[in-house]
């Protein structure tokens, strides 16, 4: 397709109205584009719980507030797997970009990166049970509902990040790191940093700010 | 808003064309309810300066420029005009801005916090008038009015005198209602946990509708009072008249008719045990319950322990969870002025007089 | 300490949770009578299929179809089916309304009545509107920009068979079980578990999720379908105006529904875990709903009215013979209003007492919403002037519009001040304004899109003579319906009462009355004008793709398109990409065609769909074995889904060399074959 079929013709004679040549639209070229919006639309709802727990995050209900509750040794525990997972994660993407990557190694970084989050949920859930064994349950006050629902949601999407990466390594190990399988990889990059991100909120705005502020 | 000349045959004119029917929001009773009526009719004149040529205009051109009418010109690549376009932005522009400044100070006067400065046009308010304050506590599916001053209350029925100023503080038990005279003022909201004011006067001696206005349930459409409003002297003799009528209403009292019921008749009580509407505000009532008041001032009291702590207190940006309690503040219209990011539609007080004014505006 | 709700509470069966047969209707009359009705006609409807053996047809060429002016036309579907349920509702309450006065009851006790003002508000809006514009939006949109479909096609099937199972949920309440009692946006406390304890609210959240899922992927589908899949030379400011208010529609539904989702989830977990985000006791906080659901829900109004604003602007440029006026200051006044969308919610509860700054400021954007409104009315008007305006269906329903718009609109800015809104909000001037533009705005314009776009669609127009009839009964109805119900706000009468002690309101409810058998009437006519005009498409069939003499892409195409839309990538130069076309000699190519690639059909879609009604069926009844059981089916499904590399085929050059020459032979005029 060359340039000036774009340009109209000023005299009067008829241009070309259609492309002779197939127009491509790379497959998956819209895909990148499709997901950034759909994290953002995520990113809103994390919105939405930061702002719910900004409202009641001092509405105790006359129960125990963060100071009470929050253990910040074990957390920063926490934080420290979820970091290191996205750490190999891009390890893993490292690996996958260099010519004749080897999907075993691919896998062998996403299998880490596995790991670490499986760990930090370990973690979490240890921390809910013990919360909700204190008595500090979710429906004690407005302040652990909120609190509750937005690490909760969190998790919630890191499980389902796992549930998606177990299948990928199959997918990888099954179809090689074709573009379909790249893309993925990407897709699933990209939603990972952003529970990273989303995480760093978490941990500044309930952990550090609730107990050291 | 002061109701001019203009707008006098206006608002007469408007029930007209309703059939003569009593269009009771154009010409209400209460000095208030006028205003605000007036401010519906001068809004509707203002932009029917615009919507008048337009729709003309609509219809002419719909008919001028029909395909059958080959005498119109017709101009089919004409579609744009500098001028032309700054006058369609510049024409809606310019009556918004009238409007917004209108209803700049309209929303400041007319604010239900505000005292009311007037009984009408005519007459101020005088400096050592006492206003008349009611307790209304809204309940599944039936209005208690709760007279504080004489130590009286009243189910659906409401009585005030004519030309003395009005204070309401409403508060609901369970759901959201919202109180509403079309006489006498504007709707204000009747949360649970929370209470609303609103300041009103009556002008003119009557009968008229109450109700709720915002859905609260199955026994909505019978939550409904009549507001009276009577003489100086009527009022008394009525106030007296319940005292004589015996009854009292205690916190078990209360905790029945809370119970949801609808169509309730009217009923008054002689008596009421001192506190009940702080109590029902505060979700106190029944015994053993903790008052939301204590509650957050535990909280609070926990929200200052980190601070003693010798730590700073990190504000957060919402004033809701921000806003330390301060003492009781009960003079009407105080409020806590725009601490950072409003939380909107929180001004509503939760829990006054006790644990404080939680108001961001 | 443990939850305090009756979740796993002894009255509640393992197997079948809390359902029993007590859930079934089986003492209300007006409900069995429903019951029946769609019985039967569901299972007439069955067994036509069955008879013509159209079940295969249907699923290879319709369910699993991710063509999207297929998905298009079955989204239009469902929402007209829809809008029979919710006129229905409509109907029996101007009934109930025009009845219960002096102590008469009418015959809907409150708890009926509630449900049913409930469920006419979430199907009009979630269910008819929302279907009609995604519906108009999925057909049109990649037509217009000269793409062969959208960004994703699977998931495109799958948002519509979402929404479609979000509207199976609400259905089923009907029948099993009850509604929500609580109006249309279930505000807490009254939405809550202790107020209210039954099936109704859960079947509103789950009805509302499940469609929501649908309406957020949709959103983002066509964004990214807008962004990158335009022929070349469509620069932004060359797209058609339904393109750009398209594309304003949908990145307000993937910035606001989120929102949505957050907050019903919310209000489940206190319903569902004992939390206390809405509640009344333990620092629970009823406001924060009120305003979260309103961030969503004004954002919801532009996100429907603004399609239909896109719909008038390209049917006025096409039947006054004119390019439209102002296209920039038009694409501005949509960007505006978009932002602004945001930046008003407050002015739906100026009531709750807020202070009078924060009331003031909201009301003061809300006004300044009108004047890119105004601006947009006035450029349609002057598209008007000197033009050639042929008055066929689509542009009678735009004149209607303009006139009936600026009426609501003038009702709209005068309940965004806020004295005037203390004695107004809630009232029936409210219910009256705001049927005002969303029949008068949204409605109109999806019939002046459906009989605008319908020759495109079928190959054949509708039927003047019916849609005549449907405008008028339409139009004079929307006045008789609502002039009365704008008076009664006046006279201070509150929206959701289902009984009046005022026995001198009887007549106001009367005509109202009257004003909704006219648009019954002309609902009917509609249905009429469909059945007329399939009947006579022979007569009414239009060869050439092109009946209006149109000025966009979607024209350049036969009608039906086929199925790759367009056999060349369309090259634009101009606006009125297919008027520029026309004018300078545009020459159909009827050699070179290759061969096309496409996406394959999937039945993905449908599955999940029909997995997610189970679960939110088994999440409303508390069987939890059910809800486990399907979430877990949608995992497996959709990872299964995702092991399919193989999603494309290629249209074989002789397809489309044969499809190409009938349409040659058939522009040669050399007869039509049916």
């Amino acid at each position: 397709m060359s340039a000036q079929t774009f340009e109209a013709t000023a005299n009067g004679e008829t241009p070309l109205f259609y492309e002779v040549e197939e127009h491509h639209h790379p497959e998956g070229s819209s895909t990148m584009l499709g997901f950034w919006m759909y994290l953002m639309s995520d990113c809103l709802i994390f919105a939405i719980l930061f702002a719910c727990y900004a409202v009641l995050g001092h509405s105790y209900g006359g129960g125990e507030g963060p100071k009470q509750l929050f253990e910040l040794p074990l957390v920063a525990l926490n934080t420290a797997m979820l970091l290191f997972s996205s750490l190999t994660y891009g390890f893993a993407m490292l690996t996958m970009e260099r010519p004749g990557a080897s999907v075993r190694a691919v896998q062998g970084w996403l299998i880490v990166t596995g790991l670490f989050g499986l760990a930090f949920l370990c973690i979490e859930l240890y921390e809910f049970s013990n919360l909700i064994h204190e008595g500090a349950g979710p429906w004690r006050s407005a302040f652990l509902s909120s609190f509750f629902t937005l690490v909760g949601t969190h998790g919630l999407h890191v499980t389902v990040g796992l549930i998606w990466l177990v299948t990928l390594v199959a997918q990888i190990g099954m179809h090689g790191l074709g573009q379909a399988n790249r893309r993925r990889l990407m897709c699933l990059s990209m939603f990972w940093h952003f529970l990273d991100v989303i995480w760093i909120g978490v941990f500044t705005i309930v952990y550090l700010m609730g107990v050291l502020g | 808003m002061t109701r001019t000349p203009l707008f006098r045959p206006l608002a007469l004119l408007a029930p007209a064309l309703l059939g003569g029917c009593s269009a009771v929001v154009l010409d209400p009773a209460g000095d208030l309810a006028v205003q605000q009526g007036n401010l519906v009719i001068f809004s509707t004149v203002l932009m029917l300066l615009i919507i008048v040529p337009v729709m003309t205009l609509i219809a002419v051109f719909a008919w001028r420029y029909r395909s059958t009418n080959t005498d119109a010109p017709y101009s089919p690549e004409w579609h744009h005009s500098t001028a032309l376009e700054l006058v369609i932005w510049a024409a809606p522009l310019l009556i918004i801005i009238c409007l917004g400044a209108v209803t700049w100070t309209s929303t400041h006067l007319l604010d239900p916090y505000r005292p009311i400065g007037r009984l009408d046009a005519g007459r101020a308010v005088a400096a050592t008038a006492k206003p008349v304050r009611v307790q209304v506590v809204a309940l599944d599916w039936k209005w208690l009015f709760i007279y504080p001053d004489y130590g009286i209350a009243t189910v659906n029925e409401l009585a005030a005198p004519v030309d003395r100023p009005l204070q309401f503080d409403l508060t609901s038990s369970n759901v959201m209602n919202a109180f509403y005279i079309p006489a006498l003022v504007g709707q204000i909201y009747a949360m649970p946990g929370m209470t609303t004011k609103l300041n009103a006067v009556v002008n003119h001696p009557g009968n008229y509708a109450g109700f709720s206005s915002n859905f609260s349930g199955d026994g909505f459409s019978g939550m409904r009072f009549r507001f009276h409003a009577v003489s100086q002297g009527a009022f008394d003799q009525w106030v007296g008249r319940i005292r004589a009528g015996g009854g009292s209403l205690d916190r078990q009292g209360y905790l029945k008719l809370a119970a949801p019921s609808a169509n309730v008749p009217v009923a008054r009580f002689a008596s009421v045990t001192p506190g009940l509407f702080d109590a029902a505000a505060n979700r106190c009532v029944a015994p053993g319950e903790t008052c939301m008041s204590a509650m957050m001032h535990a909280d609070a009291g926990e929200h200052h322990a980190n601070v003693a702590a010798g730590r700073p207190t990190q504000k957060m940006a919402m004033p809701m969870a921000a806003s330390a309690p301060i003492p009781a503040t009960t003079q009407p219209g105080a409020r806590l002025t725009g601490a950072g990011l409003p939380m909107p539609g929180t001004r509503a007080t939760d829990v006054p007089a006790t644990a404080g004014d939680r108001r961001t505006f | 300490m443990t939850s305090p709700l009756p979740l796993s509470s002894p009255s509640i069966s393992p197997i079948f949770g809390r359902l029993s047969l007590d859930a079934l209707p089986l003492h209300e009359l007006p409900v069995l009578v429903a019951f029946a009705g769609v019985a039967v006609g569901g299972i007439a409807l069955l067994a036509i299929i069955t008879y013509y053996k159209a079940w295969g047809m249907l699923w290879r060429d319709w369910f699993t179809s991710v063509d999207h002016k297929k998905i298009g036309i079955m989204y239009i579907i469902l929402g007209l089916v829809m809008f029979v349920r919710g006129f229905s509702d409509a109907l029996m309450m101007r009934a109930q309304q025009a009845m219960a006065f002096n102590g008469n009851p009418g015959y809907l006790p409150p708890d009926h009545y509630n449900q049913i003002f409930t469920a006419h508000g979430v199907i009009m809006i979630f269910f008819v509107a929302m279907p009609l514009v995604a519906g108009l939006m999925n057909f049109v949109v990649p037509l217009q920009i000269g793409a062969r479909d959208v960004s994703f096609p699977y998931l495109n099937n799958f948002s519509f068979w979402m929404t479609t199972a979000g509207a199976v949920i609400t259905m089923i309440s009907l029948f099993v079980g009850n509604y929500a009692r609580t109006g249309w946006l279930a505000m807490p406390p009254l939405s809550g578990i202790a107020a209210s304890p039954d099936v109704g609210v859960d079947y509103y959240i789950w009805g509302l999720q499940v469609a929501g899922v649908g309406t957020l992927l949709s959103g983002v589908n066509l964004i990214a379908t807008i962004v990158k899949m335009r022929a070349p030379g469509m620069t932004l400011m060359k797209m058609p105006v339904f393109v750009w208010t398209s594309l304003c529609t949908n990145t307000l539904i993937v910035a606001a529904f989120p929102v949505l989702t957050a907050v019903l989830a919310l209000l489940s977990l206190d319903r569902y875990v004992g939390m206390q985000f809405f509640t009344n006791g333990l620092g629970g906080n009823p406001m924060m709903y009120v305003n979260l659901i309103w961030i969503w829900g004004h954002p919801e109004v532009y996100i429907l009215i603004l399609p239909a604003f896109g719909v008038f602007s390209e049917v006025v440029a096409t039947f006054a013979s004119k390019r439209l006026f102002g296209y920039t200051s038009m694409i501005y006044a949509t960007i505006v209003i978009t932002i602004l969308a945001y930046l008003v919610w407050l002015h739906h509860f100026f009531t709750m007492g807020s202070g009078a700054s924060v009331n003031s400021f909201f009301a003061i954007t809300t006004m300044i919403i009108s004047i890119p409104t105004g601006a947009k009315i006035f450029n349609w008007l002057f598209t008007m002037y000197h033009g050639r305006i042929r008055y066929e269906l689509p542009m009678m329903w735009t004149v209607a519009f303009m006139l009936t718009f600026v009426i609501g609109g003038m009702t709209g800015v005068l309940l965004a001040v806020p004295p005037a809104d203390f004695v107004l909000h809630n009232s029936l001037f409210l219910i009256a304004h705001f049927h005002n533009v969303i029949i008068g705005g949204v409605v109109f314009g999806m019939f002046a899109g459906i009989n605008y776009w319908w020759p495109k669609a079928f190959g054949f127009t509708l039927d003047r003579v019916w849609g005549k009839r449907q405008f008028w009964l339409w139009v004079v109805g929307f006045w008789f319906a609502f002039a009365p119900v704008y008076a009664l706000g006046l006279m201070g009468v509150t929206r959701r009462l289902s009984q009046f002690d005022d026995a001198s309101l009887q007549p106001y409810f009367l005509v109202a009355g009257f004003g909704a058998l006219l648009i019954l009437a002309g609902t009917g006519a509609m249905f009429v004008q469909f059945f007329v005009s399939f009947r006579n498409r022979e007569k009414l069939r239009d060869v050439t793709g092109d009946p209006w003499d149109g000025r966009t892409l979607e024209w350049s195409t036969s009608s039906p398109p086929p199925d790759y839309n367009f056999p060349f990538t369309p090259v634009v130069y101009d606006n009125d990409a297919w008027w520029d076309m026309k004018r300078r000699g545009y020459v159909r190519p009827t050699t070179g065609f290759r061969k096309i690639h496409m996406p394959k059909n999937t039945g993905t879609g449908v599955i999940l769909a029909g997995l997610s009604v189970a679960f939110g069926f088994g999440m409303i009844w508390y069987m939890w074995w059910l809800a486990v059981v399907s979430l877990v089916g949608i995992f497996a499904v959709a990872i299964g889904h995702s092991f399919n590399y193989k999603r494309d085929f290629y249209i074989p050059v002789e397809d489309v060399v044969r499809t190409e020459d009938e349409r040659t032979r058939l522009l040669a005029g050399e007869g039509v074959s049916a």
